[in-house]
């Protein structure tokens, strides 16, 4: 492979996981904050394709990603709802959005299947775009993918420099310290959820007009799956949780071109490797191995290490919380 | 006359009608008539005997697989990769249907079965030890083996299994016809599928009910470490409770590939793995409502792919009325929990 | 400021845990609020500090009433209460601990309140990197971020709740003197919630006794500590006869056993407990104790040193071996840690059994566990759900299930939380046990109880093991300089 190709697809993966990147820092932030919203991949099929929908009828790809947000919202909103206020399983009940949107986005999107439809502008930013090989991939993109960027830096910045980011993140780690000071943990939760929500509707609309564009049965299955898991192996933060996204888009990328050069070799085992990855570093994860490896370093170094590999889940993740 | 006491028996209906009405507004949406709609699905389901036949069919796998998961539910375990255990059961089958040619058809189909079982059996062990050594959520590893399932499935149907005239990737060589289950007139329905279906039951119920693993189970589920500081090895118990579950997804897996089909095709598990986690949460975890949820299912489904037929109108309605069913039952479902926690407010002033 | 509190009453279902009281407190001045577990202490003190409401009663503040909904809003008036597990975030650095809830600006001002951190802690001398992150710090430095949160806060009155345990002597001269300067120089009230007379006689001006929901008595100190627990207790206990029932044989010999966690590890650890016998574990949580019977009951690896139960080698078994091998181990948390919420009585006692058949015969097993609640006097039906049973029914379940015949015991905190009568009652159940020959090695943070119960003692400081010490013959006081790392 030659350099312009190598950038053409080091872009095209760039392009194709900001999608994913962007419903990940959704989800980071709703699990910050202690709530597992289970219904991405039901949310963003339903956000695809009404975004999709959506701007083909106002012939605006802006009011797509509005549409595509506020079903996310819609979604989120039973999530909390039904877990927060009624108390029942966020597991459950995300488990029965993830299939009701898949069946509701079928169903609704019937008569706007194969349609060709607007699509997200492309702009290259002035000066940044002509570095060599770092600026066509990453500066010469389409909007989406300036958003993804945009969005992880303030994602950071929130969660980690901000007052109501820390009113997030006490919310997920330690509910009744929180409240003793002051902070109302259900209200965060709610709000955090449906603002993570907005964000993977977002997603799903940013698939479905600039990734794929247009909608069919099942367009985007699978993503919202992939993005749980990869807010995980992302350690809950919102940089890694990127990069984890565009190492997802890179692996299927290189199936598909290993599958060129090794034609004979099967396609089982090309497309398999995203999931054995998934697997592996998931495995990784779970085991000791990150904490031995710190073992290894100096000692002064170790607490600084242990910081940024921290892949451990907020503390209240999961929990409910009964205000008193 | 106690009207709270009439009020929380009747309340299960107001789920049931919120389902019904949203379905039906999404009807009227397409300029549907809702009454026609039901009515059609209803013909679709029953309509004529093959039909009927289909629908059973359809709730004999659906079945197996919501008893299995019932087992992984006790133990506390989100079973998602019941899928794949599907698959791997339809996998199993296949082998043995064009590989072996037994010399009678008792000996062919119990090796099949058999087959199914132990390869659904172990896919599920492989999530239960990425669990139990691995520390990764069995959601996950369910999510990652259901779709290296599919791909598994796809590379047989165009490589090594794929028919003589080529590949065209619907399905492998159609299994020779005394591999198949006995069938029923000219239906898919297999009525030694049905014996099956009820030796799991009775199995299930006994284990469940009285033995001393499914007590072990039952507060694996409850409190892991205090099951554990009471003798319960939780690995061990995760390792079998997943294991049992496989074994009835891949039999379900067999049903669909020897009797709904005749092949292995590319979505033999048809959603099954699913839709029965959702059997399960509707009926409240509870076995004897486990059979008829089920069927009510089965036949929404069945019948909703005669209104694709008919009217033009996506199947996934049957979908979109089931998944309503679950969620509003879920959400509202308990009159009790919306009730007493008004009344808990009520206290605390 | 001075405070007024009328008529508090709170009850818990049955339980009168404040029933009227009412005191005044002045400006300037430390107080120490003694009684024994189950007095009313903390509630009184949740109260006014405003994490949970009164029933009836009234708090004036400088003689206005307040309604505090929050603990947040009663710090904004003036009050602050230090817990025993500080309310703060192990995952934070110090600065982002000390800011959060602290304004409602967005963006936080790294630059100002480093200098406000800084100030305060040198003000009262302790020392902080405020760059680490909370889960590095000790107990006691995690005490006294919160105690410098509270008073940036405006805390007028700090209430500290069992503030001693578990922090270093250094650390609690630390915190006494800065207390002192709170109270003398800066005119604020200090009440010190504690059951260690020895440290409310050095710290206070005056104490107030509760007993049982009710204030019964005050008084100016220091003063006579018998004069105190005759409030408290009604009567001077003393430490009751009994025959000691140790026999010759060891179940248990621990030799130069060392375990060793993330946090803390314990060292050469010796012990040896005879068949029949009580040994109690003394200590601060967090000193080693809960280590050492977790690594004897399987639960923790130790990284050296042997483990010898009847004379067999028994170091490096799991723990469901060592429960085959007869030693039983009960955790302090009824329902998290030994009983399942959601599974009756019945269930219980079958999945406890050591024996069992594949299929269960639920009428055998009803019948046992109709027995079985009689012997235990459980008050329950074989119906029941555990998490249905009252704390003291929960424990007697615990003992219910238990094997017999057992070699060895190892209880966490047996009578934790346990009114008077369950704890009796528990301690026949244990006396039985040693009368059966099994050893019982136990620890408890209340000194009475390990003083009264046990043969012999063992303190824990700082996971290093004291010398052991014969109940009979040592006193209160010599435990405590034991825990205090003196010898």
């Amino acid at each position: 492979m030659n350099e312009p190709e190598f950038v053409r697809v080091l872009a095209s993966i760039i392009l194709a996981s900001s999608p994913l990147i962007i419903a990940v820092c959704g989800e980071t932030l709703t699990e910050r904050a202690g709530v597992v919203n289970l219904s991405l991949d039901g949310t963003m099929l339903m956000a695809a394709m009404t975004g999709f929908v959506i701007a083909l009828e106002t012939d605006s790809v802006w009011f797509g990603f509005l549409a595509g947000a506020i079903i996310g919202m819609i979604f989120a909103a039973i999530v909390a709802f039904g877990s927060i206020t009624l108390g029942k399983s966020a597991v459950a009940v995300g488990f029965v959005l993830t299939l009701l949107g898949d069946d509701l986005s079928a169903f609704l999107g019937q008569n706007y299947t194969r349609i060709p439809g607007p699509t997200v502008k492309h702009v290259g930013i002035p000066i940044l775009e002509n570095i060599p090989i770092i600026g066509p991939i990453f500066f010469d993109q389409d909007i989406v993918v300036y958003f993804a960027y945009i969005l992880v830096a303030f994602s950071w910045w929130y969660l980690n420099r901000t007052q109501p980011g820390l009113r997030l993140r006490s919310s997920g780690e330690r509910p009744d310290a929180a409240f003793a000071r002051g902070i109302s943990v259900n209200r965060l939760r709610y709000l955090y959820t449906i603002v993570g929500g907005s964000l993977v509707g977002i997603a799903g609309a940013a698939y479905s007009l600039d990734v794929k564009i247009g909608w069919s049965d099942g367009h985007t299955r699978g993503l919202g799956w992939i993005a749980l898991a990869i807010v995980i192996f992302g350690g809950w933060s919102p940089i890694r949780g990127a990069l984890g996204a565009i190492l997802f888009g890179a692996t299927k990328a290189l199936a598909t071109i290993l599958q060129r050069t090794f034609p004979e070799v099967s396609v089982v085992a090309f497309n398999a490797i995203p999931w054995l990855l998934m697997i592996a570093v998931l495995v990784l994860v779970g085991s000791d191995i990150t904490e031995r490896l710190i073992m290894l370093a100096p000692q002064k170094m170790q607490p600084a290490l242990r910081r940024w590999l921290r892949i451990s889940p907020p503390m209240a993740l999961g929990t409910t919380f009964v205000e008193k | 006359m106690n009207t709270k006491r009439i009020a929380s028996a009747l309340w299960p209906i107001v789920p049931i009608l919120g389902a019904l009405l949203f379905t039906s507004g999404l009807l009227l949406l397409f300029d549907a008539s809702p009454l026609e709609a039901f009515q059609s699905m209803f013909k679709g389901s029953f309509g004529d005997q093959s039909k009927t036949l289909s629908v059973l069919a359809f709730w004999i796998p659906l079945t197996l697989c919501s008893l299995g998961l019932l087992i992984t539910f006790t133990a506390g375990l989100w079973n998602i990769g019941v899928e794949g255990q599907i698959i791997l059961g339809s996998i199993g089958a296949s082998w043995i249907a064009l590989k072996v040619h037994a010399p009678n058809a008792f000996l062919q189909i119990t090796l099949e079965l058999i087959v199914a079982m132990a390869a659904g059996a172990l896919w599920a062990a492989l999530s239960a030890i990425l669990k139990t050594r691995g520390k990764v959520h069995e959601i996950f590893s369910g999510l990652a083996l259901n779709n290296l399932a599919i791909i598994l499935t796809n590379y047989l149907i165009s490589g090594p299994w794929q028919p003589p005239e080529g590949g065209t990737f619907r399905g492998t060589t159609p299994f020779p016809d005394a591999a198949l289950l006995p069938r029923f007139a000219e239906s898919r329905f297999s009525p030694l599928s049905l014996v099956f279906l009820i030796i799991a039951l009775v199995i299930v119920f006994v284990a469940l009910r009285g033995t001393f693993w499914g007590l072990k189970l039952k507060a694996l589920g409850k409190n892991p470490f205090s099951a554990f500081l009471l003798g319960v090895s939780s690995e061990k118990e995760v390792i079998l409770a997943m294991m049992f579950c496989g074994a009835l997804a891949g039999l379900g897996g067999a049903v669909r590939v020897l009797s709904w089909f005749d092949s292995l095709r590319q979505s033999i598990s048809g959603g099954i793995g699913f839709l029965a986690l959702l059997v399960v949460m509707l009926a409240n975890y509870r076995l004897i409502w486990v059979p008829f949820i089920a069927f009510f299912f089965s036949a929404v489904l069945n019948g909703s792919i005669t209104l694709q037929l008919r009217t033009q109108l996506h199947s996934s309605l049957g979908g979109i009325l089931t998944g309503l069913l679950v969620l509003f039952v879920l959400l509202f479902g308990d009159p009790k929990a919306l009730g007493l926690r008004r009344k808990k407010e009520e206290q605390n002033e | 400021m001075n405070i007024e509190l009328r008529e508090i009453r709170k009850y818990f279902d049955h339980v009168k845990a404040n029933d009227g009281i009412s005191l005044t407190l002045e400006a300037g001045k430390i107080y120490g609020l003694l009684g024994e577990n189950g007095a009313g202490k903390s509630t009184l003190m949740k109260i006014l500090s405003g994490y949970q409401p009164a029933d009836s009663g009234e708090i004036l503040l400088d003689d206005h009433t307040q309604h505090f909904s929050s603990p947040a809003q009663a710090l904004s008036s003036g009050i602050g209460m230090l817990y025993q597990e500080p309310l703060d975030f192990p995952p934070f650095r110090i600065i982002d601990n000390y800011l959060l809830g602290r304004d409602n600006r967005i963006a936080l001002d790294y630059k100002t309140v480093s200098a406000e951190l800084n100030e305060y802690a040198s003000r009262y001398n302790f020392s902080l990197d405020i760059g680490a992150f909370i889960d590095t710090l000790s107990l006691g430095e995690r005490q006294q971020l919160e105690l410098i949160r509270l008073l940036a806060g405006g805390a007028q009155v700090l209430i500290l709740d069992e503030p001693t345990t578990g922090i270093s002597a250094e650390q609690k001269q630390l915190l006494f003197s800065s207390m002192r300067k709170l109270a003398h120089d800066e005119g604020k009230i200090i009440i010190l919630v504690s059951h260690k007379l020895d440290e409310v006689q050095e710290l206070c001006d005056q104490a107030f006794v509760l007993r049982r929901g009710k204030l019964v008595g005050g008084s100016d100190l220091p003063c006579q500590n018998e004069k105190l627990v005759e409030m408290m207790f009604a009567q001077i206990p003393a430490r009751s006869e009994r025959t000691a029932m140790a026999q010759k044989e060891l179940a248990l010999e621990l030799r130069d056993l060392t375990i060793s966690t993330y946090r803390l590890t314990v060292s050469g650890i010796n012990l040896n407990v005879c068949a029949g016998e009580i040994f109690g574990l003394a200590g601060l949580e967090g000193s080693g104790q809960e280590l050492v019977l977790k690594a004897c009951a399987g639960l923790l690896p130790s990284a050296h040193g042997k483990i010898i139960l009847a004379g067999q080698d028994v170091t490096g078994w799991s723990y469901h071996r060592m429960q085959k091998a007869d030693i039983a181990y009960v955790a302090a948390g009824r329902l998290e840690a030994g009983l399942v919420a959601g599974l009756s009585i019945t269930e219980h006692v079958v999945l406890a059994q050591p024996e069992h058949t594949f299929f269960i015969d639920w009428k055998t097993s009803e019948q046992e566990t109709l027995n079985r609640i009689s012997d235990y006097q459980i008050v329950g039906t074989p119906d029941t759900n555990a998490d249905q049973l009252s704390g003291g029914n929960q424990q007697r379940l615990l003992f219910a299930l238990l094997k017999t015949p057992l070699k060895l015991l190892l209880m966490e905190h047996p009578t934790r939380g346990l009114d008077v009568r369950s704890t009796n009652w528990i301690w026949e159940l244990l006396y039985n046990r040693r009368e059966q020959g099994s050893a019982i090695l136990f620890m408890s943070a209340d000194l009475d109880e390990i003083v009264e119960r046990s043969d012999r003692i063992a303190v824990f400081s700082g996971g290093v093991m004291s010398r052991i010490v014969d109940a009979k013959q040592t006193t209160v006081e010599e435990l405590g300089h034991l825990i205090g790392g003196r010898e």
